[in-house]
């Protein structure tokens, strides 16, 4: 089957295949692969950029009193980390691999616009120069939370506020463009017979989440842009002094800042779906109901935004309306859950690197779900609102969640991308030690929180020490854990085990029917039927 | 889509474009981004400049980008399945758009049904109302803030209702334009396109004419006279950039039509610039009535 499909790809005359060598081939790419590459790059990058920042934050707060930093510089770390880790390193990577995997698993030759999908990476490394640029200037970076609630990004902003609001407007625009890519492709370039409900449910939640990304991008730039009148022109949409509410700044950020986060988890989804199954060596439990589920998360995220502001005075009938759609929540999010347990039951389940972080993913995952529920009612979160609770419960889904999937992804098609296995050794060194240490690293965050230590806060009560101390180790050690992946991955591009096509004997998918590593072109001429309904999902 | 002949799908091969794009872009936020901190600190640098030139470049860009992709066309490289793919972009291009206009609108409505009566003391703001401003009086449009400064409204009469009307026919015009070249009647494709082109060219400047009079010492509506001035001038002039910038399309699309481009059944670009130009129609119908008439 294999042979058979690089034939056809060096058979076919559409394509202009010399590859340019060096910089320019990177700079003028048009080829899924090489810009799902980069992407994939890019975001390992900002995630040790943001992880440094992060170890610094941890230093400060290995014990009480201030050590390292000032105050202010404090909240440039915090703010910085956080979009670099959103919009630099989580998302980026997952489109990192929306590239790389969806033509291969719905037999496209390319993306739809392929030097529009150029665009859209190479954007990207030019915001974050101007965003992190801004540390080296005379006002220091952004200061005002990843979140920048006005007024502290209005009023309060420190000037580089400017460069902020453009940089943040290109990482939109190249979310948005990349979205339109993703959706064109999914919708008009599947290969023939590859119906919508048998597209591999990878490709499901990077199609939901695409829409996602087109419906609240413009409205992250339409908030940051009146953040920056407000700032700069005089005017007062969220000053109360000329009519306006800071409270609105929420309204309209949470609107965007919601549906946010399920784009940062709903390909996670897709990716342990993929892994989960394969090696339990059955299919996927519930396909279907897989998709209406991550289907009513998407819709459900555009109504639950005010479950971020429950301290802020709203009216009771919109604290009880946000309460109740939070938790609705659970639902669709509770039969994912069941069903990834209910593929593994009962199958000859193997352990290998990839199915390690996936299991770690659903437990630690729902652990973050849980203390979404709990935060999710109203009276409780008036209590937990902005402690370190807040922070535990975002790092279990954000971290374990999202970050977890990833390298989860990562091994598992490693062997596709590069043509090598991974060193077995060093990636069960990096699952274990993440493992411990990224627990160490959260765990004690729920409690800090429960006990009321404050999140954004240079310094602390003595009461908090000890816990803070651990924390600091667990971070410390989650960030070196890191480098292990980079050696890991470094070593599987130079060189190891020959990976054959499916090295996976319980895989499946159409990306396993080509070569490994992959051709550069692939599907030039749409895959057999034969193999698009072996790929299908569905339980027999 | 399961029993049609394969057709192949043109993927271009490197193209210096983007990476062209990518550093106008980068110009374009840092000359933005000084050029606006310098207006801040009232100190003078090369902001300005280095923007200029991202636009410059960006025009390049397009212009580079755009002759490419036109030669693709021309020289029969696009299959159907192709310009499906431009047309779904398009459609979800547009669709990011609607949720920018979303935005602003969601702000409109939450000045006008909350904060503003919230600090004239409705719900249960009383206390807010009494302790802030307790001469505060909630309105809409908010001709006095809290804080005193004072302006007027524009009404929806007189300007407004023109460009409402010539906007309108210009959707019209717009779409006997398509008609007439999917008939393949040139001669009326070209006066109608052309007619579009001068409806909106008017809408263009009785907006410029709106502002200045806006701007007067007899209205004394600014862009920093509180929410309404606001909203008025956000709505309207991101509503007046998207004319403008589906203007150019229109004017583009009017050349490639004196050069012979499109037949009736291959003209995506033109249908695209026409689905631009209802949409900034149907945006402008929105603003009418929640900006001007309500």
């Amino acid at each position: 089957m294999t042979t058979d499909v690089i034939a056809q790809d060096s058979h076919d005359e559409h394509h202009d295949d010399h590859k340019m060598t060096g910089l320019k081939r990177w700079l003028y790419t048009t080829n899924h692969k090489d810009i799902g590459t980069l992407y994939l790059w890019f975001a390992f990058i900002m995630l040790l950029t943001g992880g440094a920042l992060a170890m610094v934050i941890r230093a400060e707060l290995f014990q009480p009193g201030l050590q390292f930093v000032e105050p202010d510089f404090f909240n440039q770390l915090t703010t910085v980390h956080g979009l670099i880790m959103v919009f630099g390193a989580i998302m980026p990577a997952f489109t990192g691999f929306a590239n790389w995997m969806i033509p291969m698993m719905i037999g496209a030759p390319d993306m739809a616009m392929p030097r529009m999908n150029n665009w859209s990476f190479w954007i990207l490394p030019f915001a974050f120069a101007i965003l992190l640029s801004s540390f080296f200037m005379e006002s220091g970076a952004p200061n005002f939370g990843w979140t920048f609630y006005a007024p502290l990004s209005t009023t309060y902003s420190n000037g580089s506020t400017a460069f902020f609001v453009f940089a943040v407007h290109i990482m939109g625009i190249s979310s948005i463009m990349g979205a339109i890519n993703i959706v064109v492709t999914i919708m008009n370039l599947r290969a023939p017979g590859m119906t919508y409900m048998k597209m591999p449910l990878f490709v499901w939640t990077f199609f939901i989440t695409a829409y996602l990304l087109i419906a609240v991008m413009p409205v992250l730039a339409g908030v940051v842009t009146m953040l920056l009148t407000d700032t700069y022109f005089g005017t007062s949409f969220f000053d109360a002094a000329g009519g306006g509410d800071p409270v609105m700044f929420q309204h309209i950020f949470w609107f965007f800042g919601h549906p946010e986060v399920y784009i940062m988890i709903l390909p996670a989804f897709g990716i342990v779906s993929t892994t989960i199954p394969a090696f339990s060596r059955k299919r996927l439990f519930g396909y279907s109901s897989m998709v209406y589920a991550t289907s009513s998360i998407a819709l459900l995220s555009f109504i639950v935004w005010a479950h971020h502001m429950f301290t802020t005075g709203m009216p009771l009938f919109g604290e009880l309306f946000f309460m109740y759609c939070t938790m609705l929540i659970a639902v669709p999010t509770g039969v994912k859950v069941f069903n990834w347990v209910a593929t593994m039951w009962k199958g000859a389940l193997t352990f290998e690197t990839p199915m390690l972080f996936s299991i770690a993913f659903v437990i630690l995952f729902t652990i973050g779900g849980f203390s979404g529920l709990m935060l999710a009612m109203t009276p409780v979160d008036f209590q937990y609102h902005d402690t370190y609770f807040v922070v535990a419960h975002f790092h279990y889904v954000l971290v374990t969640g999202s970050l977890f999937s990833l390298y989860a992804g990562a091994y598992y098609w490693l062997p596709k991308w590069t043509g090598h296995m991974y060193n077995d050794a060093l990636s069960k060194w990096h699952f274990w030690c993440s493992l411990i240490s990224v627990n160490l690293l959260f765990f004690p965050m729920h409690f800090l929180g429960l006990a009321g230590m404050p999140r954004r806060i240079p310094d602390y009560a003595l009461q908090f020490a000890d816990f803070n101390k651990w924390v600091s180790i667990g971070g410390f050690a989650f960030g070196l854990s890191q480098l292990i992946f980079l050696a890991a991955v470094i070593k599987c591009i130079r060189g190891g085990e020959k990976a054959p096509a499916k090295p996976w004997d319980g895989a499946i998918g159409l990306e396993w029917t080509v070569a490994s590593p992959a051709p550069y072109h692939t599907f030039s001429t749409p895959p057999p039927q034969k193999d698009i309904d072996n790929a299908n999902q569905h339980e027999h | 889509m399961t029993n049609k002949a394969y057709e192949s799908y043109y993927v271009p091969s490197q193209s210096h474009w983007p990476i062209v794009g990518a550093v106008a872009l980068f110009l374009i936020a840092v000359g933005a981004g000084n050029y606006v901190t310098d207006l801040a600190n009232e100190t003078s640098g090369y902001g300005g400049y280095i923007l200029l030139a991202g636009i410059a470049l960006v025009i390049y860009m397009l212009v580079g980008w755009f002759s490419d992709v036109i030669n693709e066309s021309l020289t029969g490289k696009y299959s159907h399945q192709m310009d499906n793919s431009f047309k779904q972009g398009m459609s979800w291009f547009i669709f990011s758009e609607v949720m920018f206009f979303a935005a602003f609108f969601g702000a409109l409505l939450y000045l006008r049904v909350f904060s503003v009566p919230w600090l004239g003391g409705a719900g249960n703001n009383v206390e807010t109302g009494a302790v802030l401003w307790p001469d505060f009086i909630a309105q809409w449009p908010l001709l006095k803030t809290p804080d005193g400064t004072t302006t007027t409204a524009m009404g929806w009469y007189g300007l407004p209702l023109l460009n409402t009307v010539l906007l309108l026919s210009s959707s019209i015009t717009a779409h006997f334009a398509h008609s007439a070249l999917i008939k393949n009647n040139r001669k009326a494709l070209k006066a109608w396109l052309g007619i579009t082109i001068m409806l909106g060219l008017a809408f263009m400047g009785f907006q410029v004419l709106e502002y200045a009079h806006g701007y007067s010492e007899e209205m004394r509506l600014y862009l920093t006279s509180g929410v309404y001035g606001n909203s008025f001038y956000l709505l309207t002039g991101f509503h007046g950039m998207h004319v403008t910038l589906g203007c150019i399309m229109l004017i583009v699309m009017w050349f490639r039509v004196l050069k012979g481009h499109f037949t009736p059944k291959n003209h995506f670009a033109f249908q695209a610039a026409s689905w631009y130009w209802h949409f900034v129609d149907v945006v402008w119908v929105m603003l009418f009535v929640f900006v001007y008439i309500l």
